[in-house]
């Protein structure tokens, strides 16, 4: 089995673009009938190594999203290939779906369950028994600094940073081999980001975890990962470690003048702030 | 690389009954959560009760009918009223497998967890049954000191046999229904709702399909819950046994023989389809 945590090749996902039967109707015969496809991601190919933090770095619409959908089995690329630890994304779902977890930057729990039962499901459904849950998530929960008798309140009693807290504690009970981080400390209270982050560091220090972290705080970046990638427009155009980046853009300067959003936009053309297509389209219901 | 596939077994080893608990589980969990909703479908379960079963009430004080045919068509309505109210439940229950998660939010964490989707869905339909049961007792319950009704002559058992069977084809249809959500994340509840409306329509479950049109009984003989009801009615008004009401009874099992794997492919077939287009998100 290839030992490969991630490997990507040339994967190209489009939205949109099937023939508009409505258009048929007499009623709404304006324009051709076809709606041109949108390219979220373009040939987009990169590997992680074991043991490794590598950062998706991309402004608001340039495929981050999109991408962790397809490595996390949900969404089908157009074109290409991804395999975690030699199986492929499409064909061996269920064998990749066992060794991958996700935190998003929505936490996404049963708002009106408690905390504990939203994880007693998940961790279920991962092959936890209810038993091993109970033990392990009063330590999980204090090492990110949370209150366990918080945990058997309803999620909607919680606040955002104590729920994105929990949805951590969600992807780390599973110990995923590979964990997929999209956007886990997008509009949290400086604190809960700081504690969050440290706990980002312990999972890699302490266990054989792999991390994908996508963001786009410059900042996080360059505190958590060891390489980092910069998407735009769909595609990678740049990668390496943010040493090797920052000599990409030097042109004699000092490295330590240079900062990961002036990085950033000298490879990209365009600023991190700035937002780009959407990702997706509108799927009409 | 033991890790790995030890990662990859950890699921299997846990044993399908568990991942099929998990689902039960997490929706009793959402349902006590839920209570004030129960109470809204239980009370509005026993007034449509109430309101259909009085109509036979008023046959009597209008003199159209009396004495043994008003107590027949009481049960006879009271009995359809129970039975839609069972089936209505579990088709919601079922076919509302995608709209939860994705009205939760949880439809991404749900649908990546390593559980194969026919034990998510057999999870429902379990939970949705056992749902469907304790709240068609209760309205049971609520319902019949209102009338005067004979139950003496009844089979429980005969009654409860064809429940039971009849309740696997009626998770197919859910499954089925459930697809709809899947492709259509805005209309699809709603079109769900058609089917329920469509079975109610030709399933004689307010009155015997003998006076639909012919073009329309066609559809009677193709729903399942014609059959349940027919089952349930021959037991508990004219007393027949399991032997009396087999033919009910086999033609149940053919149809959730065929259902439930059939709408389980098809619900397949729909995700994959929902993968490719982008659909298994929370916005559509």
């Amino acid at each position: 089995m290839n030992t490969l945590p991630l490997k990507a090749t040339g994967v190209t996902k489009s939205f949109g673009g099937g023939f508009d039967y409505w258009r048929l109707l007499p009623w709404r015969r304006s324009g051709d009938g076809k709606r041109g496809p949108v390219r979220v991601l373009d040939n987009v190919s990169f590997e992680i190594r074991r043991g490794e933090i590598y950062g998706l770095i991309g402004a608001n619409g340039s495929g981050k999203s999109t991408l962790v959908r397809i490595l996390s089995t949900l969404l089908l690329s157009d074109e290409g290939e991804v395999r975690i630890f030699g199986l492929d994304v499409v064909q061996e779902s269920m064998k990749v779906r066992s060794l991958i977890n996700r935190v998003s930057a929505d936490p996404s729990f049963f708002r009106n369950m408690s905390a504990l039962e939203n994880l007693l499901f998940f961790g279920r459904v991962y092959g936890l028994s209810p038993r091993t849950v109970k033990r392990l998530v009063p330590g999980i929960l204090e090492r990110l600094g949370f209150e366990w008798a918080r945990a058997l309140e309803p999620m909607s009693h919680l606040s955002r940073g104590q729920q994105q807290k929990i949805a951590v504690a969600r992807c780390f009970l599973t110990s995923p081999v590979l964990m997929l981080l999209d956007e886990p400390t997008t509009g949290l209270d400086p604190r809960s980001k700081r504690d969050v982050q440290a706990f980002i560091q312990d999972v890699r220090r302490e266990h054989d975890a792999t991390i994908l972290l996508t963001t786009h705080d410059m900042e996080e970046a360059e505190l958590l990962c060891d390489r980092i990638s910069f998407l735009a427009g769909g595609s990678i155009v740049a990668e390496g470690t943010p040493v090797e980046l920052r000599q990409m853009v030097a042109s004699g300067r000092p490295l330590e003048s240079i900062n990961m959003e002036t990085v950033f936009m000298e490879l990209t053309g365009r600023s991190i702030e700035e937002d780009e297509q959407p990702e997706g389209v509108m799927v009409s219901g | 690389m033991a890790n790995i596939a030890e990662r990859i077994a950890l699921p299997a080893r846990y044993g399908r009954a568990n991942l099929i608990w998990a689902f039960v589980e997490r929706q009793t969990n959402m349902w006590k959560r839920y209570w004030a909703w129960e109470l809204c479908w239980l009370v509005y379960g026993v007034v449509n009760t109430l309101a259909i079963t009085f109509i036979a009430e008023q046959v009597e004080q209008a003199g159209i009918a009396g004495g043994k045919d008003v107590s027949s068509l009481v049960l006879f309505l009271l009995l359809g009223t129970l039975v839609w109210a069972y089936l209505s439940a579990v088709l919601d229950d079922i076919s509302l497998v995608v709209t939860w998660e994705r009205w939760e939010g949880t439809i991404e964490h749900t649908l990546m967890a390593p559980v194969p989707r026919s034990l998510h869905l057999i999870g429902m339909a379990i939970f949705g049954v056992l749902h469907a049961i304790v709240r068609t007792l209760l309205i049971f319950a609520i319902a019949v000191p209102f009338f005067t009704v004979e139950l003496g002559q009844a089979d429980w058992f005969s009654a409860a046999v064809v429940l039971a069977v009849g309740s696997v084809s009626v998770a197919g249809l859910g499954i089925l229904a459930g697809v709809l959500p899947l492709l259509y994340p805005e209309r699809g509840t709603q079109m769900s709702f058609m089917i329920q409306a469509a079975l109610l329509l030709v399933s004689g479950v307010y009155y015997s399909v003998d006076v639909l049109p012919a073009w329309l009984r066609v559809f009677a003989y193709i729903s399942p819950a014609t059959y349940i009801l027919d089952g349930i009615r021959g037991a508990v008004i004219d007393g027949q046994g399991v032997a009396d009401i087999q033919g009910a009874l086999w033609t149940l099992l053919l149809f959730g023989v065929l259902l439930v794997p059939g709408s389980i492919a098809v619900f397949a077939v729909a995700e994959r389809w929902a993968k490719k287009t982008g659909r298994l998100k929370r916005q559509g």
